[in-house]
């Protein structure tokens, strides 16, 4: 293979991604100047992005004035059982109304307010209405509005092109080993830096709410280029999930049905949330059905149970379908019929409704819907600097789901939007202040490009070999099995040996067909990625020996106050094997510290600078 | 579960067959699940394009028994029970292998369309619009871009037009800008000449189509051709803007360039 013959472009940085995150990244990089590449699996604005129904989080104020960025940044926190990196949830809590608002300066048309401002909706763990959103389509205007702006700022987007490796000279990043899904070609991209906004790795369990392409590949490239991960054992299973028919099983049905009064029933027709209200939040929440009932109408009434964080609902589900309070197929019911009129549901619900009336021939408007949790998304990723989303590799960026440090150990509904834009602005910004303190530009040798497309083709060249499909249900079932919502120690151990197993077999996998458009090849790639993914998880959950947010250990019950002081860190060792290591947190910033820990009424009273 | 048999068109640009496949298929699933399901057990490289596998991104578009639908939201018990399924690529296309096909000319139409130019903010700092002036607006912009009303689109159907019309897609992208109350750019010239309203001949197939259920004839195509029609063939509408002296664009800006 002549390196020469490859097709080669050269850019500033290449955009790994195309949902929000990379989109906005790849706008601000444009806008500094820079020679922008994006790459994406998938063609454009068909990313994961729209899947995001709800909304996202920013204090604008339009429905209540009296939000405001502390209030959200200590919800954040809150919910992320203040294991979140502190200047990250105070960036994103101050930066949110700005990049909402440009949003608008570029199109996008969000539901107004009577007095024709973008309104905003309640959602679990938000104190205030905050949720700027477009019915329950809230993505798919945020990835239309991104893409239609970009593809008029210069940007090079590569459609349907999968990166296969991180290429280094001297440990900087000095460019990316494609290739593409179409044709099977392979592509060299030479750039000094890369932004990985590649999402999460949902597709390693096998109820998830995310499509194919959430194989983990950002921190899976990242950590084989020696980037540090960081938060893993944090995924958030999404307590409601579709759980019939069982093709459809983990397709998300949004908060949004709670934000908007729907409510949580066990099959004894019991509103079960009240019985598990975490002391945390008991100050907080409604704790008759009465009370519950007021809300959101009467200012004095605290929010009901169902609004609780992900966390806590996906647990009480799983509690009662455990205790033989569920539906007939194992979920528990979402009741918004009996609360809202038909033509409401309809109006800010509309794909909720399409949704089921098509794949579950349920309707909503009369017929409560069947759910239950869902792998949705990983609050863990690649480890970055808070202010320039820098990894510890030099010229290698994250933002986005795949990046680490926001929301700690559970992430709040509407704060994964907010995040994909504020945080991707600020990797552009961070892109183009290390391009311009670049010395001599790196440049990729040849053995590690080829060794990158041998690696690949090896898959497709072999006489026989696994499956990759059935690899990656085997996968699944390894994570769905020992590293669920709920964990235990000798479980976590197990799924460790058993990717082990299941890793030494992937060195035989095998595709039959040519490299064009070749989706058994394409699995083959990823089910690598997951198995990394899927390891540092379930590593990261074993020695995590404590249940905070999302990640419940049945050995050890509740938070303990010893592992609020690190976060664990997984990263390749010398030997070439994963290590993991307890980080020490540094002190948070006092004037942080203080609005984080206020009571509401010392925040909202004006006590706390 | 039942025993089903399917016939996919396999091949590339080069030419391909219908090939037949008996496979099972479970209570409750979808099309594309037994695509999946074909693929994984029988044919590892068919090539299918997917991705939300719930309605709202608009990958896996596709012609099934002879329609263009999305095969995750088509039911398999919206078949006869012996009923034998034909799954083929979208025919407005060239294809790309198996059930893919090259849908690049879709996105070139998309970037020739000016971008949104925003009127500048009011006093407060803030845009002000009201739901019921975007109601419209939304009802474009629900749009997933499974390019299904393309496909069936008689004038994009035949290569012969496809220069001279954008299609049903970018027409209600055209809408959406139009009709955004804060949009500031006047579109009618190219709506007219260089997007080609005028081809469309109202056969409305887009809007049937639609997944989305977008009433893309009615509500987005014809009140456009109805703006080229005041602009262009309305004397009344030309008188009365004489006397009051206002004028209007009627060339494009490529041929006020060329002047």
């Amino acid at each position: 293979m002549n390196v020469s013959e490859i097709q080669t472009f050269e850019h500033d940085v290449l955009v790994i991604g195309a949902g929000g995150a990379g989109l906005r990244a790849a706008i601000e990089c444009s806008a500094r100047g820079l020679n922008t590449g994006v790459i994406s699996k998938s063609l454009l604005g068909k990313a994961h992005t729209v899947m995001a129904e709800g909304g996202m989080a920013a204090s604008l104020g339009n429905v209540d004035r009296r939000d405001n960025w502390k209030i959200h940044f200590r919800d954040t926190m809150r919910g992320g059982k203040f294991l979140n990196q502190w200047r990250m949830a105070e960036l994103h809590a101050k930066q949110a109304p700005e990049r909402v608002r440009e949003l608008e300066e570029w199109g996008a048309v969000f539901d107004r307010t009577p007095d024709g401002l973008i309104s905003q909706r309640n959602f679990g763990g938000h104190r205030y209405p905050r949720l700027a959103h477009v019915g329950d389509r809230t993505g798919l205007e945020l990835i239309r509005t991104l893409q239609d702006h970009g593809v008029h700022q210069g940007i090079h987007f590569h459609m349907e092109c999968t990166a296969l490796r991180l290429l280094v000279d001297g440990g900087r990043i000095a460019g990316v080993a494609g290739y593409w899904r179409d044709t099977g070609r392979f592509v060299l991209f030479r750039t000094s830096t890369v932004i990985m906004a590649t999402g999460g790795g949902g597709k390693a369990w096998n109820v998830t709410s995310n499509s194919w392409e959430y194989t983990g590949d950002g921190a899976a490239l990242a950590y084989e280029a020696g980037a540090e991960l960081m938060d893993l054992e944090f995924t958030q299973f999404h307590p409601t999930g579709m759980v019939w028919p069982p093709s459809v099983r983990g397709t998300l049905v949004t908060e949004g049905v709670r934000g908007d009064g729907g409510i949580l029933l066990n099959n004894k027709g019991e509103r079960f949330m009240f019985n598990y209200i975490p002391k945390r939040f008991a100050p907080e929440t409604a704790d008759t059905i009465i009370e519950a009932d007021k809300w959101p109408d009467d200012p004095s009434a605290r929010r009901p149970p169902e609004l609780l964080t992900r966390d806590v609902v996906a647990r009480a589900i799983r509690a009662e379908v455990q205790a033989g309070r569920g539906s007939p197929h194992g979920g528990v019911f979402l009741d918004i019929a009996s609360r809202r009129p038909a033509d409401s549901i309809k109006r800010k619900l509309p794909s909720m409704y399409h949704q089921f009336k098509e794949l579950a021939e349920v309707d909503i408007t009369t017929t409560p819907m069947e759910v239950g949790p869902t792998l949705h998304y990983f609050m863990g990723g690649i480890r970055v600097d808070a202010d320039t989303q820098q990894t510890n590799v030099p010229g290698l960026f994250a933002c986005g789901e795949c990046a680490a440090g926001l929301h700690g150990a559970n992430r709040l509904g509407g704060n994964s939007l907010s995040d994909l834009i504020v945080f991707g602005r600020l990797a552009g910004v961070g892109v183009a202040a290390y391009l311009s303190e670049l010395g001599t530009t790196p440049r990729a040798d040849d053995a590690q490009i080829i060794s990158a497309y041998r690696e690949a083709t090896d898959i497709l060249n072999r006489e026989t070999g696994e499956n990759p499909y059935l690899m990656h249900e085997a996968l699944q079932d390894v994570m769905s099995t020992n590293v669920g919502i709920v964990r235990t120690g000798p479980e976590l151990q197990t799924a460790v040996e058993q990717l082990k197993e299941l890793k030494v077999r992937a060195q035989n996998l095998k595709a039959p067909g040519t490299s064009q458009y070749n989706p058994g090849w394409h699995e083959a790639l990823s089910v690598k990625s997951l198995l990394i993914v899927g390891e540092a998880v379930a590593r990261a959950a074993y020695i995590r020996e404590e249940s905070r947010g999302a990640h419940t250990r049945l050995d050890f019950e509740g938070e303990r106050e010893e592992c609020a002081r690190f976060n664990v860190v997984t990263k390749k060792g010398p030997d070439g094997e994963m290590q993991v290591d307890k980080v020490e947190r540094p002190d948070p910033p006092k004037k942080l510290a203080a609005i984080g820990y206020a009571t509401l009424e010392e925040l909202e009273g004006g006590q706390v600078e | 579960m039942s025993t089903r048999t399917f016939k996919i068109w396999r091949g590339d640009s080069r030419g391909g067959e219908f090939n037949q496949y008996d496979t099972d298929v479970d209570e409750g699933m979808v099309v594309l699940d037994v695509l999946h399901r074909i693929q994984a057990l029988q044919v590892n490289d068919l090539a299918i394009r997917w991705n939300c596998k719930a309605g709202k991104c608009g990958s896996c578009s596709m012609e099934i028994n002879g329609q263009p639908r999305l095969a995750c939201m088509t039911r398999m018990n919206s078949f006869g029970p012996e009923e034998v399924i034909t799954v083929q690529p979208l025919k407005a296309f060239p294809i790309i292998k198996d059930l893919t096909c090259d849908v690049s000319w879709n996105y070139e139409q998309n970037k020739r369309i000016a971008p949104f130019k925003p009127k500048p903010r009011g006093r407060d700092g803030e845009h002000r619009m009201y739901q019921q002036d975007v109601d419209r607006v939304q009802e474009f912009r629900k749009c997933i871009e499974c390019f299904l009303c393309q496909d069936v689109c008689h004038v994009v159907r035949d290569r012969d037009h496809r220069d001279a019309f954008v299609g049903p897609r970018f027409m209600i992208r055209l809408a959406s800008l139009e009709m955004h109350p804060l949009d500031d750019d006047d579109r009618v010239p190219e709506i007219k000449k260089e997007y080609g309203s005028g081809m469309c001949n109202i056969t409305k197939c887009c809007t049937e189509t639609c997944p989305e259920h977008i009433n893309i004839t009615d509500n987005g195509i014809i009140p456009l051709k109805e703006r080229v029609v005041d602009r262009y063939y309305d004397p009344l509408a030309r008188l009365a803007r004489l006397f009051a002296g206002r004028k209007v664009r009627t060339k494009t800006r490529t041929e006020e360039q060329s002047r």
